[in-house]
């Protein structure tokens, strides 16, 4: 009888999980739905996003391309940075007590929360960049990448290790016996069997970009035009939200949460990529 | 003959138990067997005969995995056991498995009295103590843990573990106790240990034991079954079995010829 | 003979260049680490646990008299945990049976749609997380923002880490020890909840901390939600305030901004408390 009650609630909340999950795409497509009504797919490739009562119009286009392009730079920014510790902690120093400093340290760097990135980034990273003259007050679009850049290493960092950990001795030793040397063990053994886990493992660090909130708030300058730039000011899509959602209602309510939506959407079909080739690696 | 069981001295009744993994490929065909109460029946046979999947089915074990398919009777005491609660049958048929599985949450205390307590039997302090000591004075584990009752994550020898499994099963005073080759992770005192602590509970109980160990069998056992590819071959006194096997294959395994 | 040094210089050559870029990734925690420590340490003190943040009037004034501007974050402190409290509470048991579910029915249908489903929970963003708890719980429950919304955007951030964690430790525990307790006679839930999940318990531990750490210094969501307020309130239909909310106001206020420092320094703090705690739990039991 208890035993009953027991699979039956293990299944309830399994059943939960899949509400949730449903219960989020449903109130993300209502809320988005006068959006939609209004401006059609125009939301997505207008590029007007004006509050003003007089000709108030929104379109989505300006953060769109804020996020695409600060976690596309933030992506390739943080791919030479992040190899090396992946390789120290995958193949040089696997399993020593130096491997598992640099991921240690690895994983702080995960744990600062966004907000002190923004504050470090406002008030280190900004006056560096103002002082090499490369943007008057500082704030953009490189920026904005710069601090998104610093906030993925963490995972692109371990996720990729694994994957080099992974890579079978006996492969390396091969390479060794024939006289190659560490490097060209990296060419030619570790790159190519682990190549597409390490590029799985870039396309969700760049999952994680997408979403970052409050240390691209605080950098990106927060102007609701398409970049022209890499040094313009900009917006991105969870910025933008995180602005103007407070004091917003009505249509504007209803764009912010289309840009959620539109959010949510980018983020789903990068994680589903990068988790898929996962998938296939572990079969 | 009827589905009951006449005499007395029968511990289980075993009619036509086939056993299945994948559909229509039986690792059990068809066994037929009676077990004499307070003896001990030793189950031998090549590895991949079938010896684990016949013990298994008796407390029930396999009802864990659905896709596992079981026809056939076992009786016991005239009920069939398949048609009580699973819970109730693997309370009077205990179960002691290859490798030494102590519960690593508990206590040693905690792991002989698991059986009460994962039932919600309460019991008092004096009469779980009492228990306690009287078990591990069974299994003669009693003087080299008595200080370490109820410190958790001690660390014992393997010997030790399955003599704690052995206590842990007995305490719940089951009429029946089924063993998968309990001494095969041992080493040789462990396993000497072990043999004597089974003549010696055979008073008490009716014990079923899988081995590989043909001396072992020897040495231990009233009754013996030799299997091979999922089929009962021979039963019968062990040392009837041991001089003068009926079948061939018999002769062979045990004269080393296979297995 | 000649080939063979220059290959050799060549593998040099790479490693240092490989430490060199490591030493400049590594090198912003340093940098915000010494920031941190250098600007807030000082002002880590009795009233900045005990009082709650200063109003910006209160600061002015202090400022245009010369005296210190007083204040601390308790109220923060107590939003937080507040906050973060009954995210726990609803996220954690819930995480738990799921992740039981995953465990023992991995190869069903429905545990493969749950299971992707985790996946892609773990995936959305915080602020995304935000709206919904807005439109859940601001809009239609407690009608208005309160910490209670707050508790449920960063429950459901937990979520997907617990589940995880649950179901990996408890798929790490040998069949045989499950076998054990039901040859006993015992039930499958006593078995799963007295057998399988005590012996679980240091992956559960660990992934329930970092979960907790992760969600401890979001600020998005609550921004979407808790709002933030001025006194320490335990009403947790009311609006609430957090330690990245109180952050968030000081870097927005300039008569404040002198208090973010402590603040984040104490972030942190609590952030690498329970990193540390979990990665000492996972390394202390994993021996055994
Ligand atoms: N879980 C399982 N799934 C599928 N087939 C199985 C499973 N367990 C056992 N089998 C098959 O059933 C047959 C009998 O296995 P069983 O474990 O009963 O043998 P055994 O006599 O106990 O061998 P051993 O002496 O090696 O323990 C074997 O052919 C084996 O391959
Ligand atoms: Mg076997």
């Amino acid at each position: 009888m208890k035993d009953r009650l027991f699979k039956i609630s293990l299944i309830a909340t399994c059943a939960l999980v899949l509400l949730i999950m449903g219960g989020i795409i449903y109130t993300l497509a209502k809320g988005a739905l006068p959006t939609f009504e209004e401006y059609g797919l125009g939301f997505i490739t207008s590029s007007d996003w004006n509050p003003n009562p007089n000709n108030e119009h929104y379109g989505a286009l300006p953060f769109i391309a804020g996020t695409l392009i600060t976690s596309t730079l933030a992506l390739l920014l943080c791919i030479p940075l992040s190899f090396p510790i992946a390789i120290f902690t995958g193949y040089y120093f696997k399993g020593t007590k130096v491997a598992s400093i640099i991921s240690d340290i690895v994983d702080m760097l995960a744990g600062v929360p966004s907000i002190v990135y923004g504050l470090w980034g406002f008030y280190t990273l900004r006056p560096i960049i103002v002082d090499l003259g490369l943007s008057q007050q500082g704030f953009g679009i490189f920026t904005a990448s710069i601090i998104l850049t610093i906030m993925i290493i963490p995972y692109a960092t371990s996720l990729s290790s694994e994957f080099i950990k992974m890579v079978p001795n006996d492969l390396k030793e091969a390479a060794f016996a024939m006289g190659s040397t560490k490097l060209e063990v990296i060419q030619k053994v570790i790159f190519p069997s682990a190549s597409s886990g390490i590029i799985a493992s870039y396309i969700l660090a760049m999952g994680r970009a997408l979403g970052e909130t409050m240390a691209v708030t605080m950098l990106i300058g927060n102007v609701n035009l398409i970049p022209t730039s890499l040094f313009s000011s900009g917006n991105t899509m969870a910025s933008v939200i995180a602005n103007q959602f407070g004091e917003a209602d009505g249509i504007k309510l209803s764009s912010l949460i289309a840009i959620g939506l539109l959010l949510f959407f980018i983020t789903v079909v990068i994680n589903t990529i990068g988790r898929l080739i996962m998938k296939k690696l572990k079969v | 003959m009827g589905n009951t069981i006449n005499n007395n001295n029968i511990a289980l009744h075993i009619e036509d138990l086939s056993i299945a993994y994948t559909k229509d490929k039986y690792a059990v065909k068809g066994i037929n067997a009676d077990i004499y109460k307070n003896t001990i029946t030793a189950i031998m046979g090549p590895s991949g005969c079938g010896k684990s999947t016949l013990l298994r089915a008796i407390n029930r074990m396999h009802e864990l995995y659905p896709e596992i398919k079981v026809t056939g009777n076992i009786l016991m005491k005239d009920q069939n056991i398949f048609k009580i609660n699973a819970m109730e049958v693997r309370q009077k048929i205990g179960m002691v498995f290859q490798r030494p599985n102590p519960f690593p949450s508990m206590s040693i205390y905690e792991n002989v009295l698991a059986g009460y307590s994962l039932n919600g039997i309460k019991l008092k302090k004096e009469e779980k103590d009492r228990i306690v000591q009287e078990v591990l004075e069974d299994v003669g584990l009693w003087e080299e843990v008595k200080d370490t009752l109820h410190k958790k994550r001690t660390a014992l020898s393997g010997g030790q573990q399955q003599r704690l499994c052995i206590a842990r099963s007995i305490a719940m005073k089951p009429d029946i106790l089924l063993l998968d080759e309990p001494t095969s992770a041992l080493d040789p005192i462990s396993t000497s240990k072990i043999e004597e602590l089974l003549m010696k509970l055979k008073d008490k109980f009716t014990i079923v034991i899988v081995t590989h160990n043909m001396s072992q069998a020897a040495r231990i056992s009233e009754y013996s079954m030799f299997m091979y590819l999922g089929d009962l071959i021979e039963y019968d006194l062990t040392k009837k079995m041991f001089t003068n096997p009926n079948d061939k294959r018999t002769e062979q395994y045990l004269t080393g010829k296979f297995g | 003979m000649n080939k063979m040094k220059y290959r050799r210089y060549k593998d040099k050559a790479f490693l240092y260049l490989m430490f060199l870029i490591t030493i400049i990734a590594i090198t912003p925690l340093a940098s915000i680490i010494f920031e941190l420590v250098a600007k807030g340490f000082n002002q880590l003190n009795i009233s900045f646990f005990t009082e709650v943040a200063p109003t910006t009037l209160d600061s002015m004034l202090a400022k245009s008299t010369g005296n210190p501007v007083k204040g601390g974050i308790a109220n923060g402190i107590v939003g937080t945990l507040q906050i973060v409290g009954i995210a726990s509470l609803m996220a954690i048991p819930l995480g738990v049976f799921v992740g039981i579910y995953l465990a023992e029915n991995s190869n069903k249908k429905f545990s493969t749609l749950v299971s992707f489903s985790t996946d892609l929970l773990a995936g959305i963003p915080s602020i995304v997380y935000g709206i919904i708890a807005y439109a859940w719980i601001v809009i239609k429950i407690t009608d208005g923002y309160s910490g209670f919304a707050g508790s449920v955007a960063l429950s459901i951030m937990m979520l997907p880490l617990v589940i995880r964690s649950t179901e990996e430790s408890i798929k790490m525990i040998p069949a045989s020890l499950k076998e054990a307790s039901l040859a006993l006679g015992t039930s499958y839930r006593k078995t799963i909840l007295r057998v399988i999940l005590p012996s679980a318990m240091s992956g559960l531990f660990t992934g329930i901390l970092l979960s907790i750490s992760r969600v401890i210094g979001e600020t998005a969501p609550l921004i979407l939600t808790a709002l933030g307020s001025q006194v320490i309130n335990l009403d947790i239909t009311k609006p609430t305030s957090a330690i990245p909310l109180l952050i968030w106001e000081f870097y927005n206020d300039p008569y404040l901004i002198n208090m973010i420092w402590s603040s984040s320094l104490f972030l942190m703090l609590l952030v690498l408390i329970f990193n540390i705690s979990a990665k000492q739990i996972s390394k202390r039991w994993a021996i055994q």
